[in-house]
């Protein structure tokens, strides 16, 4: 588990966060998070899309200001107002979408920020730019026009640009994200050479390996929380694979505040309510395809599927609902075939889908919660009479589905888009639940809702398969999946690449599957 | 039609051309700042009139040609600093806010003048010239470019301020990244706000001077609505010059001289219908637009307000 540092080595800390939380409508990005933040250090943030590791990093840099929690800058609280003050306070951020002006050369790039009634002064700045530069190996053309640079080399010029103004923390934010192989590797020398000069370097990113390759330090988030940190003494005793082991175990491991796993028990009936049988769906320009997914859920049955962010959950999701096409393969329902039908007779049938997106997609955030409620029923009877909009049955219900989900909204006339994310979520539940549910999919169901709401949720779904509903959960959450999920299957680019019947060794076996190792 | 390459004839064409072009000129270059800086000014006809407005109110009780450029230029300022408050910082939509303060300020502008001259429209006095030794002597363009008031041997310097602003000076590089990437900007620790700020003033101040100059120069009198859309022409103006002050200069001279041709052609008696001859500039937008409008690569960033931290 998570070990405290009780005494930081070296120089103190010239960056501290203590209990920092930030909302946005409909979700926590950060809750309650602590980190610190030391001279000579690589101080990896690593986590999953969606963890809060921007948000953070917005906050450093003067881009959002935190909802809770402070922020002491070499042991004094300060309020970072705005992207300057935080450089005035020497913290220098290399964006994950790059800060430069495509249309300008490095060097007026370079030269942004200037007092603005001065000229650039062009030539003092290519001898301090060289200054730099050349002991860390980096060479920068100062007359080229960014949109020229590849990729890595614009980032060179933000790391230099950031070192310019003597920052004395420097944030990369998912540095890695665009670069080749080799230019991953140069970056890693390159902080290393870094911090050896004192700087202290706060490393973002996703990806486990690297983590392991350029940390001194390593802080895990998971769904906007601090889950565990590795002291830079436990990181040098620790060889590679321990080291990893270490982090997987943090990442997908228990959470303290997580609630107790309950399985809920299940008939000993093996028919199938939902068959899915060799889907394919061909990719697109940025999402995967599937391939060959192959899998049953008997009644009462939770299948989880995990797997890391990005590798054909949504367009699993999206195929079974009908919002996506499928090139081929055959989904059967309680003995009816699905093929050929639409979303809307898919849910007919009895298959509902609640999406990730639940703003965006589950629901038009500008009605109100009782239109909300009836979204996929607009225009029929007898909410709907003659294409007449029936107010008083609407309500009527609307009330009803409060109550019996416990919706916290000032009123049904509420536009749905003002409630929290726990509330829009209890809405779409009851919403796909309502008259004839047969088989539920829930798309990361408890993203971005805080502890209380998460456990609700989480309970809800229990319920849901003790009434017998099929149950497939996707999430990449695996504690959550761990907590009630009879089985797990695990999701790598588009394919499923193993199944786990959920009990003892059942998490290192997904853990293992999910960063692409044999269970 | 043998009059229309009479030396006198030519002389006035060009000598009504630089006055009609001037206006523009000054439109166009205000109007491209704020284009460089990505707010997209269409609020400029309103400064402009206002400009006109209060330059002739201001020249006619002080007598002072100058102090009505200068309560002309402020009239502008003032308009221009509404738009910057409701456009700039406030972040509302740019092309409605523009269009009210066009058509809110034509309208006060024609209401202010109704109460205080009621129907009449006093004129000012003769424009006061100052020729160029040696230069004003060259036959047909002596008199046209080099017998003017100084307000218009500084407007076309004007363009070398632009130039020089927006090459050399830490100004010009702020304005173009406020506009291309307002985010690089502000983590650059440069406030994009302030940046297009100054950009919106400087449209109101330059349409403010121009619409003071169509008054009080080129018609010598305040009429409703005189500007007539010259606002508008300066916008058409900054987006063919992508960026480029002397484009600007280039495309307000056809301009004017298209404008002085309807003036021209109809002194000269030449028997085409009037309304025809009127139609010329607004052609000669079109033939531009055809012709270099494709081209136009304009600010990523403009007419969309800046907000710190939205993706």
């Amino acid at each position: 588990m998570a070990t405290t540092v009780k005494h930081p080595q070296g120089s103190p800390a010239i960056v501290k966060l203590e209990g920092v939380t930030k909302r946005f409508p409909g979700i926590v990005a950060n809750d309650r998070v602590d980190l610190e933040i030391h001279p000579g250090e690589v101080h990896v943030l690593l986590g999953e899309n969606g963890a809060g590791k921007s948000t953070l990093i917005g906050m450093l840099s003067g881009l959002q200001q935190p909802d809770g929690g402070r922020i002491l800058i070499d042991g004094a609280e300060v309020a970072i107002r705005s992207p300057s003050h935080a450089l005035s306070l020497g913290i220098g951020t290399v964006f994950q979408h790059n800060m430069l002006v495509p249309t300008l050369t490095v060097a007026q790039n370079l030269a942004l920020g200037g007092r603005w009634w001065e000229s650039p002064k062009i030539s003092e700045l290519a001898d301090r730019v060289a200054q730099i530069a050349q002991p860390l190996g980096i060479d920068i053309n100062l007359d080229a026009r960014v949109s020229e640079l590849s990729l890595g080399e614009q980032q060179q010029v933000e790391i230099v640009r950031a070192l310019l103004r003597d920052s004395r923390l420097l944030i990369l934010d998912e540095a890695t994200s665009m670069l080749t192989p080799k230019g991953i590797a140069e970056l890693g020398a390159l902080m290393r050479r870094l911090v050896e000069r004192g700087l202290a370097i706060v490393f973002i990113t996703h990806k486990l390996g690297e983590a392991a390759d350029f940390g001194d330090r390593v802080s895990v988030l998971k769904l906007g929380r601090k889950v565990g940190e590795i002291s830079p003494e436990r990181l040098r005793s620790l060889d590679r694979t321990a080291l990893v082991d270490e982090i997987v175990a943090m990442m997908f491991g228990r959470e303290a505040g997580d609630d107790a796993v309950s399985i809920p028990p299940r008939a000993a009936n093996d028919d199938a309510l939902l068959e899915v049988r060799d889907l394919h769906v061909s990719p697109t320009g940025d999402a995967p395809g599937l391939d060959a997914i192959s899998f049953t859920i008997g009644h009462g049955e939770i299948l989880g599927i995990a797997g890391i962010d990005g590798n054909g959950q949504k367009q699993l999701a999206e195929a079974l609902a009908g919002q996506r096409a499928a090139e081929r393969g055959s989904v059967v329902l309680a003995g009816q075939t699905l093929d050929g039908l639409d979303v809307g007779g898919r849910r007919q049938k009895g298959l509902r889908y609640l999406t990730d997106d639940r703003l965006g997609e589950g629901t038009v955030g500008s009605f109100p919660v009782s239109i909300n409620y009836f979204l996929k029923q607009v225009g029929e009877p007898p909410l709907w009479r003659s294409g007449v909009e029936q107010r008083g049955e609407i309500g009527k219900r609307a009330e009803e589905l409060n109550r019996q989900y416990d919706v916290r909204t000032p009123s049904i006339a509420t536009p749905i888009g003002r409630l929290s994310g726990g509330n829009i979520q209890k809405v779409l539940i009851a919403r796909e639940l309502a008259e004839g549910a047969r088989a539920v999919i829930f798309n990361k169901p408890t993203y971005g809702l805080d502890l209380a709401n998460t456990l609700a949720t989480r309970q809800r779904i229990r319920d849901i398969a003790s009434q017998g509903l099929a149950v497939l959960l996707i999430s990449t959450d695996l504690e959550e999946l761990l907590s009630m999920c009879h089985r797990i299957a695990v999701i790598s680019q588009g394919r499923l690449v193993g199944t786990v019947p959920n009990g003892e060794g059942a998490a290192e076996r997904v853990g293992r599957l999910m960063i692409g190792l044999a269970a | 039609m043998s009059g229309f390459f009479s030396e006198t004839f030519l002389a006035a064409l060009l000598f009504g051309a630089v006055t009609a072009a001037i206006p523009l000129l000054l439109a166009g270059l205000g109007e491209q700042m704020s284009e460089k800086a990505g707010v997209l000014n269409i609020g400029i006809e309103g400064m402009m009139i206002t400009g006109a407005y209060l330059g002739f109110v201001g020249a006619y009780y002080s007598g002072s040609f100058w102090l009505g450029f200068l309560s002309g230029a402020a009239g502008g300022v003032a308009v221009a600093a509404l738009m910057a408050l409701l456009c700039v910082r406030i972040g509302l939509n740019q092309i409605v806010i523009g269009i009210a303060l066009t058509l809110g300020f034509e309208g006060l502008t024609a209401l202010l003048h109704h109460f205080q001259f009621s129907k009449s429209y006093p004129r000012l006095g003769a424009v006061q010239v100052t020729p160029i030794p040696l230069l004003e002597s060259i036959p047909i363009i002596g008199p046209a470019l080099f017998r003017q008031h100084l307000i218009v041997y500084l407007s076309i310097a004007m363009v070398g301020l632009m130039v020089w602003i927006y090459r050399r000076t830490q100004l010009g590089l702020n304005l173009q990244a406020a506009g291309d990437k307002p985010a690089a900007l502000d983590v650059a620790g440069i406030d994009v706000i302030r940046t297009r700020t100054i950009a919106v003033l400087f449209t109101g101040g330059m349409a403010g001077l121009g619409g003071a100059f169509l008054a009080n120069v080129g018609a010598g009198l305040f009429i409703p609505f005189i500007t007539n859309g010259a606002g508008f022409l300066g916008i058409v103006l900054a987006m063919l010059a992508r960026g480029r002050p002397v484009w600007v200069l280039a495309g307000a001279l056809i301009f004017g001289v298209c404008l002085s041709m309807t003036t021209a052609a109809q002194v000269a008696g030449v028997n085409i219908p009037t309304d025809v001859i009127q139609m010329l500039p607004f052609l000669a937008v079109m033939a531009m637009l055809v012709l270099f409008g494709r081209r136009a690569s304009l600010p990523a960033a403009l007419g969309i307000p800046y907000e710190r931290g939205v993706r």
